[in-house]
């Protein structure tokens, strides 16, 4: 037994691993400009060719930001999901992705005002504060009421105060900028530079060998807090770890990509089915290459479904991902009853 | 080293900072068993919360095996500190082998990978609570009762010197209820655990714990050994029990009896009392009991349940003056039975008894009149 579930999870990483594979190929290769096969790879061989700027300049830093944002987006679901002993927690549905994108529309605006351009640190500095702040008012309805559809219906509420007043700011600012944030505040990984990966990049993946790190310490909270403590858990320090890596995940995302639903959701989910285990030792890294996966496969569809004209991530994130969350609650309810 | 694995000093606990109880002294050696009882709401939860720290002490402190907890890291107390609480554990993907792998945590290393040593003692934990068969079950499938024994392979495992159970037996049947108790007794003995746990089934109480610890209106009442707190009607006044009544010797109950002018004269001994005792009970019908003997064994629930009981004195002749009040009980009921088959020289006077009742002799429970 032991053996047949080492095997599922080297197969699981295995289909995961190949999925992306192909989805980076699919992603790099396809797009309002034809290029065959030979001229992607000669293009990013030599880094030569008259078209070498739009795989190197304009789809590679999408296709990064896709795969590191995806990722990240779904281990903070994760976490969430362990730290609220919630399954459809995730910093969309809780409002932490719309705190984010109000700081950084500030920012943005209040900066753009002045005749300033923020750069890729500070954008993930406001996202950061933003989801903290939104994270605390979690916490203080989170401490108050212990029902959990009552958290998850409060972090709503907090996402949409947020957004609305992210639509004020916008609808407020210069002609010029809102182009520039109607775009982000819809959620896109356009527009992505490699001054933000370089920015990004470091950030995402700093914050996920933390939560790998604290692998043991997840798996532990599984049980619950008090067994957790009896573990041997810092609970106090744990907990604050947790919370600052989920947002600070979450906050990369918002502040680069906007508004990304369900992907925090759904990705966790259909990882552990597939690995038919929540060990966070697997679980994280699994999330991590189903959420790039899963980001990927979304970018194509939004790039290309209707192409010319780009579809917003969210709107197809949620075509995907919200049947999921549909198919966890039905379940969880049924299994209650 | 302290001799006791668990003890505490001027313990106060509580909630947020307001104490709720005082100065909690007790103290466990390996190998035994200390049991909380007490009403409900009494405060036995609380006090099993502080000492495991998960609430934070209001006062005094707590020494497991002589040294001060609040000293402790988490990691040494894990490491000799196991609980069993009453918290709901709903894991989501879990099989049993993985929810009694847990109780390794505190011997991992930093990614919590289990090592082939870890491995055979999460199976011998399984296997001493006989739940080797569930190793590759889900968890949140299985019974209440295989539940709470793969918990307490859990506890087992991480190879405590104490072990902190809340209420380990509720929501379970009978069976499994003796099961865990005796599997429990049977590890604190093999392997000279010290046991600190909250019980609501004072009759296993009684005859699980070596010591029991009474909280009452949020106080600790008593503390002592079984034998000294199962005496002298302190369970029945512990509960507040004022409908029914409590056997300390035997640890049963009975419902409230029916009291007024006795209508029943009932002739027992030896346990054939018994069902019809409880049968007239059962009616609301007050009866008599007699003449029993001290030392029958009908002679407990009688005098829980009769409106009065006629009796003599351990292995003594029944005297004349005992068969005469007797008879004029009997004289003043309706109805005899005599469920007593067996007549012998020391109960000769219940034989005289069922030969004056004549008439008034009846045979079968259901025939009994209602009216009373």
């Amino acid at each position: 037994m032991e053996e047949k579930r080492t095997r599922r999870y080297i197969l699981s990483f295995g289909m995961l691993a190949i999925l992306l594979l192909a989805l980076l190929i699919w992603n790099i290769h396809s797009g309002s400009l034809h290029l065959s096969v030979s001229e992607v790879l000669h293009i990013l061989l030599f880094r030569s060719g008259e078209n070498a700027a739009v795989i190197w300049d304009i789809r590679l830093p999408r296709i990064l930001a896709a795969v590191l944002l995806g990722g990240a987006l779904s281990v903070s679901g994760f976490l969430l999901q362990t730290f609220f002993a919630n399954p459809i927690a995730s910093p969309f549905i809780l409002g932490i992705s719309s705190g984010s994108r109000l700081m950084v529309s500030l920012a943005l605006v209040g900066a753009l005002a002045h005749g300033l351009i923020i750069g890729s640190a500070l954008m993930i500095t406001a996202a950061f504060v933003g989801a903290m702040l939104c994270m605390g008012f979690v916490l203080l309805i989170s401490q108050k009421v212990r029902k959990m559809s009552l958290l998850i219906i409060c972090g709503v509420m907090i996402g949409n105060i947020c957004s609305a007043v992210t639509d004020f700011v916008v609808t407020f600012a210069d002609d010029f900028n809102i182009v520039n944030l109607h775009n982000w505040s819809m959620g896109s990984f356009s527009g992505i530079s490699w001054e933000n990966i370089y920015i990004m990049a470091p950030v995402v993946l700093a914050a996920l060998l933390l939560t790998f790190l604290l692998s043991k310490p997840i798996s532990a909270y599984q049980m619950g807090e008090v067994y957790a403590r009896n573990m041997g858990v810092n609970i106090r320090a744990f907990r604050l770890s947790l919370i600052l890596l989920s947002s600070l995940l979450s906050a990369c995302v918002a502040a680069f990509a906007g508004p990304i639903s369900f992907v925090g959701i759904a990705v966790p989910h259909l990882v552990k089915s597939l690995f038919q285990t929540a060990k966070p030792l697997l679980i994280i890294p699994g999330s991590f290459l189903g959420g790039a996966a899963f980001s990927l496969f979304c970018d194509l569809i939004a790039r290309t479904a209707f192409a010319p004209t780009e579809l917003g991530i969210s709107s197809v994130t949620a075509v995907l991902g919200a049947p999921v969350v549909i198919y966890i609650m039905v379940r969880r309810r049924m299994q209650a009853g | 080293m302290d001799t006791y694995k668990i003890r505490t000093e001027h313990m106060t606990v509580g909630y947020r900072g307001v104490p709720l109880i005082r100065d909690i002294e007790i103290h466990v050696r390996k190998g035994e068993i200390l049991s909380l009882i007490g009403p409900n709401g009494a405060g036995k939860s609380t006090i099993l919360k502080s000492i495991i720290r998960q609430l934070a002490l209001i006062g005094g402190t707590v020494y497991l095996d002589g040294r001060a907890m609040r000293s402790l890291s988490e990691q040494t107390v894990a490491q000799s500190m196991s609980v069993l609480m009453t918290e709901r554990v709903q894991p989501e993907l879990m099989t049993c082998g993985d929810i009694v792998s847990t109780g390794r945590y505190p011997y991992t290393g930093l990614m919590g990978v289990l090592s082939a040593a870890d491995r055979r003692k999460v199976r011998e934990a399984m296997a001493l609570v006989h739940a080797e068969e569930l190793y590759d079950r889900d968890f949140s499938q299985i019974s209440d009762g295989q539940r709470q024994r793969v918990l307490l392979a859990r506890a087992i495992c991480q190879e405590p010197e104490v072990i902190v159970l809340d209420e380990p037996t509720s929501f379970l049947d009978i069976r499994y209820k003796l099961e865990l108790l005796s599997m429990l007794k049977q590890l604190v003995r093999e392997k000279q655990l010290a046991v600190v746990m909250s019980l609501h089934e004072i009759d296993l109480a009684q005859k699980v714990s070596d010591h029991i610890l009474c909280v009452r209106h949020n106080a600790v009442d008593r503390y002592g050994t079984s034998e000294e707190i199962f005496s002298g009607g302190y369970i029945a006044e512990l509960y507040g029990i004022t409908s029914g009544s409590y056997n300390e010797a035997f640890g049963f109950p009975e419902l409230q009896a029916a009291r007024g002018q006795p209508q029943v004269f009932v002739i027992g001994g030896g346990g054939s009392g018994l069902p019809i005792y409880r049968r007239l009970q059962q009616h609301g019908i007050p009866f008599a009991a007699g003449i029993l003997h001290e030392n029958d064994m009908d002679y407990p629930v009688a005098s829980m349940l009769a409106a009065e009981v006629i009796s003599e004195h351990a292995y003594q002749p029944i005297t004349k003056q005992t068969l005469q009040s007797a008879c004029a009980v009997m004289d003043a009921c309706r109805y005899v039975f005599c469920p007593c088959q067996t007549f012998g020289p020391l109960n000769q006077a219940n034989e005289h008894l069922r030969q004056r009742a004549g008439r008034k002799l009846c045979d079968e429970i259901p025939d009994l009149p209602c009216e009373a």
